[in-house]
């Protein structure tokens, strides 16, 4: 019903006479139409975010102006995120950090304009996210500690490991669930509660919705990153 | 006096909404799982909402008590209230998704 209804998106005109050229093959793999724009417009937040660096990188100056003023003011705010909650140590984590917690707005926040659709509306997206968070925070772990990385499933003493490694292996997995699932939530139904409202009543009922949607946004994001943020400090401090 | 004429009012109307209940006719076959599934959907997003707003209301009390005693400390309280929110939310959106589910995948018919 009204997830068949979409507004319409600037990557129709890509994703439409793709989808019904190939639609053999996409049935195959079970793509639906709507996958095509969410990755189409991934693409498109992608291109904006390094087009905007790109024009900025070749004119750095002590002095800031202009645009340069902007980018200072958020990358020192990402900058305090990540050094307040992972202390010095997190320095290192902080270009993936930033990029996740960019790209990450960009998907929320684009989806209010009229011709775009938010990519973090479709499970696909915010499941490829949360295992980027997944496999990050597994890699540090192995690569600081080694082989002794398997001390943090165990638990305290040695007679208790039957018992603790499936519970901390399954805690590890749901991190995976809760995270991608959180962002889908949020995101979707947001859109989804904007869709049906417009659909009842389309004249400024909608507005205190769309508010909520930027709120949301920025909610979601944060949460988002100082959540990957925890875990990777958690895998990074000696098992207990 | 007042408590026995509430107390018959109850009756009457628990009466009336039970005679409801017995005069919808059971469903059968395929339109009895498009039946069940929209109840379900429409007790799991209600169902789960009430634990998630009696939890983020003890949040936001405590938020609310703490910036009180320390007014100094509002912005870390209230980042610490904000993620606390967004935790408590999620398990009233893993309901969503499943009345979500429920509706548009409609897994068992058609």
């Amino acid at each position: 019903m009204a997830a068949d209804i979409h507004p319409p998106v600037l990557t129709d005109y890509i994703a439409n006479p793709l989808f019904h050229s190939m639609e053999s093959f996409w049935n195959k793999w079970d793509v639906g139409h709507s996958d095509l724009n969410n990755v189409l417009n991934t693409w498109i937040v992608m291109i904006a975010l390094i087009v905007l660096a790109v024009l900025v990188k070749n004119k750095l100056e002590i002095i800031p102006k202009g645009s340069q003023n902007f980018w200072e003011v958020v990358v020192s705010t990402l900058e305090d995120i990540v050094v307040q909650t992972m202390g010095e140590k997190g320095r290192p984590y902080f270009p993936l950090i930033a990029s996740l917690g960019l790209f990450i707005l960009s998907c929320n926040l684009i989806g209010i304009l009229p011709w775009f659709q938010s990519s973090t509306n479709n499970l696909n997206t915010t499941l490829a996210l949360a295992l980027v968070s997944f496999v990050t925070t597994h890699y540090v772990g192995l690569t600081h500690h080694g082989a002794k990385y398997v001390k943090h499933f165990m638990g305290p003493v040695p007679w208790l490991i039957p018992l603790m490694l499936p519970i901390e292996i399954i805690g590890h997995l749901s991190r995976v669930l809760s995270l991608s699932f959180r962002l889908f939530g949020n995101i979707f139904g947001e859109d989804l509660a904007i869709i049906i409202l417009t659909m009842l009543v389309p004249f400024l009922v909608p507005l205190p919705m769309m508010f909520l949607q930027v709120f949301t946004s920025f909610i979601q994001t944060l949460v988002f990153i100082m959540l990957t943020m925890m875990y990777i400090v958690g895998s990074l401090e000696e098992a207990h | 006096m007042r408590k026995v004429l509430i107390a018959g009012f109850m009756m009457l109307a628990f009466t009336l909404l039970a005679g409801l209940a017995i005069a919808a006719d059971a469903p059968e076959g395929k339109s009895a799982i498009i039946q069940y599934t929209v109840l379900a959907a429409g007790l799991a997003i209600g169902l789960g909402a009430i634990g998630s707003g009696i939890g983020m209301g003890t949040a936001i009390g405590g938020a609310c008590e703490g910036t009180s005693r320390n007014p100094e400390a509002g912005g870390r309280i209230m980042t610490t209230m904000i993620i606390g929110l967004a935790m408590i939310e999620s398990l009233t959106i893993y309901a969503l998704v499943i009345a979500l589910l429920l509706l548009f995948v409609r897994p068992g018919a058609a």
